[in-house]
């Protein structure tokens, strides 16, 4: 199929969940045209609001950047959530154990750990799947949940506060933990990181031999393991690398946007990143432009309930319809409609 | 695969060198803790022009509970002259609340009311930037010049429906789902024992913790769980109904929270210790129009009419509402407090002493349970 074709498809498809969204917001005696226009100005309509997008974007990017690696090799992590959270809790443990430190010391260390908290956490399940053929999916689904509670035992326990009146979270962090926004803007420096990863996952998946064998044996396990390619280590690799992708977004979350950790942190980024990934159908690039649109969604979202007071669960059925009308798109993009001729 | 590993070190390595260098370059001149300008200087509100107010919410106002309060303060608001009013529902705490409130102070709001705890901090920021908007947040600590803080003493209100559960259970076991272990809601747990034990001293209180605010499906699990260890009285703090529609179906009593519930569980429900917003929101929103606010931290109570009891179902008798209701005017004109002692812990430590009562920072910050309460903190 040439590329007009399945652009054409795409923007068709993207067009009719508008018109549909556009049809609910008249059956709620809502101006339909004049609503589309402001989630789009809500959205990209500012550098401010595009600043808004940009930053609600990082963390489905690199969460979703490591799914869809493991996504490649047919691995099905659905636990970026909770490599997520343990970015964030490996992250908030470096900057409260050492507080002293200076930001050059203290930034990439925390980065370290989150990007290792992140990756042992996602190495579990893989493990699990090598030794005892647990399935993926629900180990991945199930930790999230373990991740989440330590989390909050760690923000209600031994890490709380003492000066914040008995609410779960823990101090805030030095300055020196502190991932700086850009001059006057609300975009911090994670976005330079997000652009490194998006780059380096790219040339790992497209260029290196390692790229090459994941994707292989993605297609055909049984073939792969003909072909003597390493399957074992592929799987833990994936998922490593899954996690601690997942793992940075939680540190940056945690580090340049709370500057604390706090049980709020948890917002479901690791859930929307298999959307995105799928959306995005696991390309690096195209993921950036999935998770940019899909932020400037929420964010559009919101100027549409300030504007028109429309409730806020619009946005959602938007995304729902989005994901559903692109997906079903797909199906153009394989076959061809024609007449059948006898 | 050698050549693979190869690739992947040296560019992890690069990575690391990349970053490093990226804050390297980047720390030197910004200071650590940065103030950011204003981004536009807000024109205060001239007489004739609409004040224009908006409210953040944490869940759907169409939750029947905290959001649906707060919304009916704001329905009472836009009904003054000259006032108009908007909201953004089901705002997640942290950065996304910081866009919201951030994004209503560029859009011209004179006076923004964010409601819920997880919002303080974001707000804060924001105040920072836009020192002409009037900032407002609910249930947390902390002030600036323009911004303050607001809540009510809800636990009066849960004093006296804790009377009613007391004087209504049977098997003297009465059950509480309630949302996260943070001082508001240990506080009220507490008050709605002590107020039960005061009608019936051999009342124990079971606590259930859901982690959640608003999910009716969990909470209402959280209430069977309850009434299946034998509480035949279940109070809530959650913003959906869940509770009272659980206790209805296995035939008990529960009291409501947030709004009059009774809808819910015509059956059920006793009565429920509910926030009435409509006449603080038009006080402040009077002061701000007559430039007479000052940055504060509030916490009116019952006699400001914030807190209230809704009206008893039909059920309770007329000698405990009556009990009730001359405790509520005691209440309401300050002859009594809520938290006087001797009151113990579940320990039995003395926590506040004989005819001593608790200072409004201990109430705050309130993080251990009363004697009779059957549940941890944590």
């Amino acid at each position: 199929m040439p590329l007009w074709h399945s652009c054409l498809v795409l923007s068709g498809a993207v067009l009719l969940s508008l018109g549909i969204s556009a049809a609910m917001l008249a059956f709620q005696d809502k101006p339909a045209l004049e609503g589309i226009v402001r989630l789009f100005l809500g959205a990209f309509g500012s550098i401010w609001a595009l600043e808004d997008c940009l930053v609600k974007a990082i963390p489905l990017f690199l969460c979703s950047l490591g799914v869809a690696v493991a996504f490649r090799l047919q691995i099905w992590n659905i636990g970026a959530e909770g490599q997520f959270a343990l970015g964030a809790i490996g992250a908030s443990w470096f900057a409260l154990t050492f507080k002293g430190l200076g930001p050059l010391v203290m930034l990439p260390g925390m980065l370290g750990m989150a990007l290792f908290a992140g990756g042992l956490w996602a190495c579990i399940p893989a493990v699990l799947k090598l030794r005892m053929k647990a399935n993926e999916i629900i180990v991945t689904l199930m930790m999230n949940y373990i991740a989440i509670l330590f989390l909050d035992y760690l923000v209600y326990g031994p890490w709380k506060d003492q000066e914040s009146y008995g609410f779960p979270m823990t101090p805030v962090f030095s300055p020196a933990a502190v991932v700086a926004t850009t001059g006057s803007t609300r975009l911090n420096w994670g976005t330079l990181l997000c652009f490194l990863f998006g780059v380096l996952i790219w040339i790992f998946l497209r260029y290196s031999r390692l790229g090459f064998e994941l994707m292989a044996s993605g297609e055909n396990v049984r073939c792969a393991r003909y072909a003597r390619l390493p399957y074992e280590r592929l799987v833990i690799l994936v998922m490593v690398i899954s996690g601690a992708l997942a793992g940075c977004a939680g540190f940056l979350e945690a580090s340049a946007n709370l500057n604390r950790l706090q049980p709020s942190i948890m917002v479901g980024y690791g859930y929307t990143a298999i959307v995105v990934a799928w959306l995005a159908r696991l390309n690096p690039l195209y993921i950036g432009l999935a998770s940019f649109l899909l932020a400037g969604l929420r964010v559009g979202v919101e100027n549409l309930q300030l504007d028109l007071q429309v409730p806020a669960a619009f946005g959602s059925i938007m995304e729902g319809l989005i994901l559903l009308t692109v997906l079903a798109a797909g199906f153009f993009n394989q076959y061809r409609l024609g007449v059948h001729k006898k | 695969m050698k050549k693979g590993l190869i690739i992947l070190a040296v560019g992890v390595l690069l990575l690391f060198i990349i970053v490093w260098n990226i804050f390297l370059v980047e720390k030197k001149p910004v200071a650590p803790v940065q103030e950011k300008q204003p981004e536009r200087a807000q024109v205060k509100t001239e007489d004739g022009k609409a004040l224009k107010v908006g409210f953040v919410y944490v869940s759907p106002v169409g939750d029947a509970g905290w959001s649906y309060a707060h919304n009916q303060g704001r329905l009472a608001v836009e009904a003054m002259e000259g006032v108009t009013t908007s909201f953004v529902e089901s705002v997640k705490e942290g950065p996304d609340s910081e866009r919201v409130i951030q994004n209503m102070a560029r859009k011209g709001f004179d006076v923004i009311f964010a409601t819920s705890f997880g919002y303080m901090d974001p707000m804060l920021n924001v105040a920072k930037k836009f020192p002409k908007t009037i900032f407002m947040h609910c249930s947390g600590y902390k002030t600036a010049e323009n911004m303050g803080n607001y809540f009510g003493r809800m636990y009066q209100a849960r004093y006296l429906s804790g009377m009613v559960a007391g004087a209504m259970t049977k098997n003297n076991t009465l059950g509480y789902v309630a949302a996260f272990p943070i001082p508001e809601v240990i506080r009220g747990i507490n008050a709605f024992t002590l107020g039960s034990q005061s009608l019936n001293p051999a009342v124990e209180v079971r606590v259930v913790w859901t982690k959640t605010w608003y999910d009716p499906a969990t909470e209402k699990e959280a209430a069977k769980s309850l009434l299946d260890i034998g509480a035949d009285v279940i109070a809530q703090h959650q913003d959906s109904p869940g509770p009272q529609e659980a206790a209805q179906e296995k035939g008990v009593y529960s009291v409501g929270y947030n709004s009059d519930m009774s809808a819910f569980a015509p059956k059920a429900h006793l009565t429920a210790p509910i926030w009435n917003w409509g006449s603080y929101y038009v006080d402040i929103v009077n002061q701000v129009k007559n430039g007479t606010w000052k940055s504060m931290a509030a916490w009116p109570g019952m006699d400001q009419g914030i807190v209230a009891l809704a009206p008893f179902g039909a059920m309770v008798p007329a000698d405990i509402q009556k009990k009730v209701l001359a405790m509520k005017t005691d209440l309401t004109a300050g002859k009594v407090k809520v938290f006087t002692g001797p009151i113990h812990d579940q320990a039995g430590n003395v926590k506040i002493a004989a005819n001593a009562s608790a200072a409004d920072k201990e109430l705050l910050g309130t993080t251990w349970f009363v004697k009779g309460v059957i549940g941890t903190t944590e």
